[in-house]
C-alpha cells in the first residue's frame, strides 16, 4: 500500500516501536498544514471538555436568584444565566450530549449509506436503480423543515432516538458517494481478481473494497457529525426536543426564549454556547481537510 | 495498489453530486425532448412520494388540534368536556374521525386540484393562500442571497485559483471554510447580539416582518426600498453562509480546469488569457456548481426556517415554526409540499441551465472547445 510506503519516507523511524512509529508520522504529516493540525487539536480539545472536564469539575446547577445575569467575574468568568448559573459550567457539562448524539447519528448513517450504497453499487439493475430514486426523492425534501415536522410529531427523548431521525435524514448525500466510490473500484485489478476467485458478494464489499475506503470513510464520517450538530442544534434552539437539562443548544433556546438576547449584559452567556458550536463544527471540518492531505498522496507535496 | 483518494474536502466532495435530474438527462443522452419528459415525470413522482410521507407523519402527531382546542375552551372558559368539544368541532370543519384512508384520498383528489386544504386555526383561509402570501418573502431573500455569494464566490475562487498559494488565495481559502463551516442560525444570533444589542448600529425590531406595515405595496422606490430593508439581514445571513462554499468549489474546479490539455493547447495557440479564462477555464470549472447551486437551494430554504425566527421575517419558515407550534396539520403539510416543489423547480432550472452552457451536450452549435 503506497499509504503505508508513504509513511516511512524521509526519516527514519525504524527504531520506534510499529503503531508509534505510525502516530509519529501520523502527527508529522498533519502539522504540514496548519489546518488540520489545528482542527486536531480543537477537537480533542472539546472531546476533553465533553467527557472529561466534568468527572473533574464539580457541577453547579442551584439557581441563584440573587445572581441573575451576572457580568463575568473571578467566580464566573463568562457570567450567569437567567437563573443565576454560571455559564462556564453549563458549556462543560452542555457538550456530552450533543458530541454523543453527533457520533451515533454519523455512525449510523455512515452505516446506511455504506451498505446500500455498495449494494447498490456491486448488485447494480432494478436494485440499483430503485435505491437511487429513493436516494434522489430523500434529497430533494428541505430536510431541515422534514426534521422539524418530525421532531414535533415524535418529541424524540432521548439521544439514541434523536440520533436515529438525525441518521435517517441525512444519509442520501454520503450513499451516492459511496456508491460512485464502489463503482470506480468495481473495475480495479484487485476486484476483479476476486471475482474470478469467487470470494462472494459479501468478501468483495467488506474485505475488498471498504479497507480502500477507509480513509475516505473516516473523512465523510467527520463530515457527518458537523451535520448532526447543525441539524440538531437547530431543533433544540426552536424548543422540539424535551431534552432538558445542560447542553449548548438547549442554552441558546433558554437565553432567546428568555429574552436574554436583548439584554446587553447577557453577552457573554450567549456567546459560551454560540462559540462552543462553532468552534467545535469548525475543528471538524478542518480535521477532515488536514486528513485529506495526509490520505491523500496526490495533494501531499 | 493505491489508497483510493478521497475528493478534496467536504465542499469539494458535495460538488461532485449531480442533481437528480441532470442523471435522467445524462442517461439518455443529451436530447432535448425525452429527457424533459422524464425529468417532469420524476418530478412528479417526488411530489406523490412527498405528499404521501407528509400525510402519514402528520397523522401520526400526538395531541390533535382538536384535543387542544378543547382543552383551552375547558380551562379558559369552564365549560364542561362535551360543551368544549361540541363548540371545538364547529371550530373545526375537518372529520379527523373518518378512517384514515378516506382522509388520504381526499387530500390526494384536493392535491390534484392545487387544493391543500384549510388552515385549522387561521379560518376560512386555505393553507394555498397561506403558503403564498409568506413564500415569495422567503425565496426572495433566499434567492437574493444565493445568487449574490454565487457570482461573488465564483470570481474570489477564480481569482483564488490563478494566484495559487499567494496571500489572497490563503485569506481566501480559510476565510472561506470558516464562515462556511459557521452555522448559519449562529451567525444570525450573532449579528443580533453584536450588532443589534452591543453596538446598536442596525436597528433590529425595525427590521423585523417582511415590510414596514402602513407603506402601500407597489412598484415604488419607497416600497422596494421597504423591502430591502427588511430583508437584508436575512439576505446578509444566507451571502454569508454560502459564500465559503462557492469559493472553495470554484478555486478546486479552477485548479482542475487549469490543468486539463484544451487549456493547454489554447495557451498554445497565443489566445489571449481573458478568452482562455472565461471560455475554456471558467465555462467549464462553472458547471459543476451549477448543479450544486440547486442542492443549496434545497438546504438553504431548509436553514431559513431559524433565521427567519431569529430576524422574526415574515417567511415560510417563520409560518412553519408557528404551525408546528398550534398543530396546524394542512399547513405544515402545505409547507413541506410547496417547499418540496420549490427546491424540484430549481433543480429544473439548474438542469436546463447545465445543458446550456456544457459545451458537450445541447445544441451541436455551442460547443466552443475541441
Amino acid at each position: 500500500m503506497t499509504a503505508a510506503a508513504g509513511l516511512v519516507d524521509r526519516r527514519d523511524v525504524s527504531r520506534i516501536p510499529a503503531p508509534l512509529a505510525g502516530l509519529v508520522e501520523f502527527l508529522r504529516m498533519m502539522s504540514r498544514k496548519p489546518v488540520g493540525l489545528i482542527g486536531l487539536i480543537g477537537v480533542l480539545f472539546f472531546l476533553f471538555l465533553a467527557y472529561v472536564a466534568p468527572l473533574i469539575v464539580p457541577l453547579q446547577d442551584q439557581v441563584d436568584v440573587t445572581a441573575i445575569y451576572a457580568k463575568p467575574s473571578f467566580a464566573h468568568p463568562l457570567g450567569t444565566d437567567f437563573q443565576g448559573r454560571d455559564v462556564v459550567n453549563q458549556i462543560v457539562y452542555g457538550g456530552g450530549d450533543i458530541i454523543t448524539t453527533a457520533i451515533l447519528a454519523a455512525l449510523f448513517s455512515t452505516l446506511i449509506a455504506i451498505t446500500f450504497g455498495s449494494i447498490a453499487a456491486t448488485v447494480g439493475g432494478r436494485i440499483d436503480a430503485l435505491i437511487l430514486a429513493i436516494t434522489d426523492v430523500a434529497l430533494t425534501i428541505p430536510q431541515l423543515i422534514l426534521l422539524i415536522v418530525i421532531a414535533a410529531i415524535f418529541r424524540p427523548a432521548s439521544f439514541f432516538a434523536l440520533a436515529v431521525i438525525l441518521a435517517l435524514l441525512q444519509w442520501p448525500a454520503l450513499l451516492r458517494q459511496i456508491r460512485a466510490q464502489v463503482l470506480s473500484l468495481k473495475e480495479r485489478d484487485f476486484v476483479e481478481a476476486a471475482r474470478s476467485l469467487d470470494l462472494g458478494l459479501l468478501h468483495i464489499i467488506f474485505r475488498e473494497m471498504l479497507p480502500n475506503m477507509r480513509s475516505y470513510i473516516v473523512i465523510h464520517f467527520i463530515i457527518a457529525m458537523t451535520l448532526a450538530i447543525y441539524a440538531q442544534a437547530a431543533i433544540m434552539f426552536l424548543g422540539l426536543v424535551p431534552l432538558s437539562g445542560k447542553n449548548w443548544a438547549i442554552m441558546l433556546y433558554f437565553a432567546y426564549n428568555q429574552g436574554a438576547l436583548f439584554f446587553k449584559d447577557s453577552f457573554f452567556y450567549l456567546m459560551g454556547p454560540i462559540m462552543a458550536i462553532a468552534l467545535f463544527q469548525l475543528s471538524l471540518v478542518w480535521l477532515a481537510s488536514g486528513l485529506e492531505d495526509v490520505f491523500n498522496p496526490r495533494l501531499r507535496s | 495498489m493505491a489508497t483510493i483518494t478521497p475528493a478534496q474536502g467536504e465542499l469539494q466532495i458535495r460538488t461532485m453530486q449531480r442533481s437528480p435530474l441532470s442523471r435522467v438527462r445524462g442517461n439518455l443522452g443529451g436530447m432535448w425532448g425525452r429527457p424533459i419528459t422524464q425529468a417532469i415525470l420524476k418530478a412528479l413522482l417526488t411530489i406523490y412520494v412527498t405528499s404521501t410521507i407528509t400525510f402519514v407523519l402528520i397523522r401520526l402527531m400526538p395531541g390533535s388540534p382538536v384535543e387542544i382546542k378543547i382543552d383551552e375552551l375547558m380551562n379558559q372558559s369552564q365549560m364542561s368536556y362535551a360543551d368544549a368539544a361540541a363548540m371545538a368541532s364547529g371550530l373545526f370543519d375537518i372529520n379527523l374521525n373518518a378512517p384514515i384512508h378516506e382522509q388520504y384520498f381526499e387530500y390526494l383528489g384536493n392535491l390534484a386540484h392545487g387544493d391543500l386544504g384549510n388552515s385549522f386555526l387561521s379560518r376560512g383561509t386555505t393553507v394555498m393562500s397561506i403558503i403564498l402570501s409568506v413564500l415569495p418573502w422567503t425565496l426572495f431573500a433566499v434567492g437574493t442571497g444565493l445568487l449574490l455569494s454565487f457570482f461573488l464566490g465564483i470570481a474570489l475562487g477564480l481569482v483564488a485559483a490563478y494566484r495559487r498559494n499567494s496571500f489572497l488565495d490563503h485569506a481566501v481559502s480559510t476565510g472561506g471554510s470558516i464562515i462556511s463551516s459557521v452555522p448559519g442560525y449562529l451567525i444570525a444570533l450573532l449579528i443580533v447580539l453584536i450588532f443589534g444589542i452591543q453596538l446598536r448600529w442596525i436597528p433590529i425590531t425595525q427590521m423585523r416582518g417582511a415590510f414596514t406595515s402602513g407603506i402601500t405595496p407597489g412598484f415604488t422606490p419607497e416600497f422596494i426600498g421597504d423591502i430591502l430593508f427588511h430583508a437584508s439581514l436575512p439576505i446578509t445571513v444566507f451571502f454569508l453562509t454560502h459564500i465559503g462554499l462557492w469559493i472553495l468549489s470554484m478555486r478546486s474546479a479552477t485548479l482542475a480546469a487549469l490543468e486539463e490539455d484544451h487549456v493547454t493547447v489554447a495557451r498554445a495557440r497565443g489566445l489571449t488569457d481573458g478568452r482562455i479564462t472565461t471560455a475554456y477555464v471558467g465555462r467549464n470549472a462553472v458547471l459543476p456548481l451549477v448543479s450544486q447551486f440547486a442542492i443549496a437551494a434545497g438546504a438553504v430554504v431548509g436553514g431559513a426556517v431559524i433565521i427567519e425566527q431569529i430576524f422574526v421575517y415574515q417567511g415560510v419558515g417563520l409560518r412553519l415554526v408557528a404551525s408546528v407550534n398550534q398543530r396546524d396539520y394542512p399547513l405544515m403539510q402545505g409547507i413541506i409540499l410547496m417547499t418540496t416543489v420549490c427546491v424540484i423547480i430549481a433543480n429544473l432550472i439548474a438542469d436546463l441551465l447545465y445543458s446550456r452552457l456544457d459545451p458537450r451536450i445541447g445544441r451541436a452549435g455551442g460547443a466552443t472547445g475541441k
